[in-house]
């Protein structure tokens, strides 16, 4: 396997064309969480043209819901959860500029084709490491939607966050070919 | 008769939703250890070694092994020599979840279906309980998590689908499921009984701890026929490919309708917890 790929946001066109499926990630500095009603509030405010309360140009999303921080620590567990809850609000962030997601589970044709279209990347953390990634977290400020409890958005100060190209701006998908590479017919 | 204060009830199931979530079982850990030494994949290998040392770090430094730490799952046999008393045996539980949860520093995830407003204290908690004779109270208390749930399936076959037909779907819906459910899962499988029943019994296979085989020799081979269609299928740890998809399979089986074939398909992420309470 490669040496795993450095990247700081906000991130250019060039920064995430040059990842491929199946590249492995460090990233570091400030990063967003957001799950399903963050996600669902964020997409009305842009169908109706308003201000976001975060920014999205160049900027990662992580579809992260903590568990409550314990005594001494800045965040709980922290993996990611599975994405396809929030395609149909995707399209409308990768518009305004959203550069990369960190989630884990399948994404749907017209996210593809969105991150095609607007150059973007789909990077996987592992599934139920959520002791293990947060370790990387540093510090946790929340940025938005304070009601929404573990929903709420938060920015993350990250170092050495590792995660897996899944779904590059060309498409490619690692799920498809990871599959292929080792599918035996038994 | 024996009188049972529903207090040690709270106070059993408060210990048990923080154990379950910090302490992976020793069942998971040798079966992830095990797959490690199965899995081709270099990324795959190198998955599940991160998640037994995740594991570690769960239980050493108090943390959640997984932030989804699930709504709770309650199999209760009541003996029906048991007296309950000091107050109700539903309220009992709920509230050794509501101070597990709190005391715990564990994610509140059940909220209202359409309004998605969240309970505040990860009630109220699904109970099946059964009456069984004897003295003893007994309770598996099952932090279940929404990924695996959400790829979980139920078909009503016709009869003539026979054992293939259950097969097919039950490796379609692994397939299907793909990364969603983090993978390596446990498949619980249900077969027989009604609509209900299958799911039920679904759910209730993945107590039997993993690397237990099936008491049913008839059972075990079509557990092991299953996961070797499974784990033939590459999707592998994460969905990223591999070798190692499901750790086991674990079938229940009971008569059903003379008209039916109920299959129900319950998926368990990696994250296995469940922990047995004898009162």
């Amino acid at each position: 396997m490669n040496q795993p790929i450095e990247l700081v946001p906000p991130l250019s066109d060039q920064d995430v064309e040059r990842l491929r499926a199946g590249d492995r990630v460090l990233i570091n500095g400030t990063i967003y969480s957001a799950r399903d009603s963050a996600h669902k509030r964020l997409a009305e405010l842009i169908q109706k043209g308003r201000s976001l309360p975060i920014p999205l140009q160049g900027q990662i999303i992580y579809y992260l819901g903590p568990s409550p921080a314990p005594p001494g620590k800045v965040i709980g567990a922290a993996g990611p959860t599975t994405a396809y809850r929030m395609d149909p609000y995707t399209p409308d962030l990768l518009a305004q500029g959203l550069k990369a997601m960190i989630g884990k589970g399948k994404r749907s044709k017209e996210v593809i084709d969105a991150m095609i279209r607007h150059k973007a990347v789909y990077l996987a953390a592992i599934g139920g490491a959520g002791a293990l990634i947060s370790k990387c977290i540093k510090e946790v400020r929340i940025a938005a939607y304070e009601d929404l409890g573990p929903e709420a958005i938060r920015e993350l100060r990250v170092e050495e966050l590792p995660v897996i190209v899944v779904i590059d701006t060309q498409g490619n998908n690692l799920y498809e070919e990871g599959r292929k590479k080792y599918s035996r017919s038994g | 008769m024996r009188d049972l204060d529903v207090s040690r009830i709270t106070e059993e199931v408060k210990e048990a939703v923080i154990k379950a979530n910090l302490e992976l079982g020793q069942d998971m850990l040798d079966a992830l250890r095990k797959a490690i030494g199965k899995e081709e994949s270099p990324l795959g290998k190198e998955i599940l070694e991160k998640l037994v040392e995740n594991a570690k770090i769960a239980r050493e430094e108090r943390i959640p092994m997984c932030q989804d730490t699930g709504f709770v799952v309650v199999f209760a046999q009541v003996g029906q020599d048991v007296h309950l008393v000091g107050g109700s045996f539903q309220d009992a539980i709920e509230e050794g979840v509501r101070r597990g949860y709190k005391e715990g520093y564990l994610r509140k995830s059940l909220c209202h279906p359409f309004t998605r407003k969240n309970t505040g204290d990860n009630t109220p908690v699904i109970v099946h309980a059964e009456i069984i004779p004897g003295e003893d109270l007994r309770l598996w208390v099952v932090p279940k998590g929404g990924g695996g749930e959400n790829m979980s399936r139920l078909f009503m076959l016709p009869p003539s689908a026979g054992w293939k037909g259950v097969k097919e779907r039950v490796v379609e819906a692994v397939i299907q499921a793909g990364p969603n459910p983090c993978p390596p899962t446990i498949v619980g499988v249900g077969i027989g009984g009604d609509f209900e029943k299958c799911a039920l019994l679904a759910k209730k296979a993945l107590l039997r701890p993993v690397g237990t085989p099936n008491h049913d020799p008839e059972l075990r081979a079509l557990e092991e026929e299953l996961l070797e269609a499974i784990n033939n299928s590459g999707v592998g740890p994460q969905g990223l490919g591999g070798r190692v998809t499901s750790l086991a399979v674990h079938i229940l089986l009971v008569p059903s309708h003379i008209a039916s074939l109920p299959v129900g398909i319950n998926i368990q992420c990696h994250a296995n917890r469940h922990i047995e309470i004898v009162l």
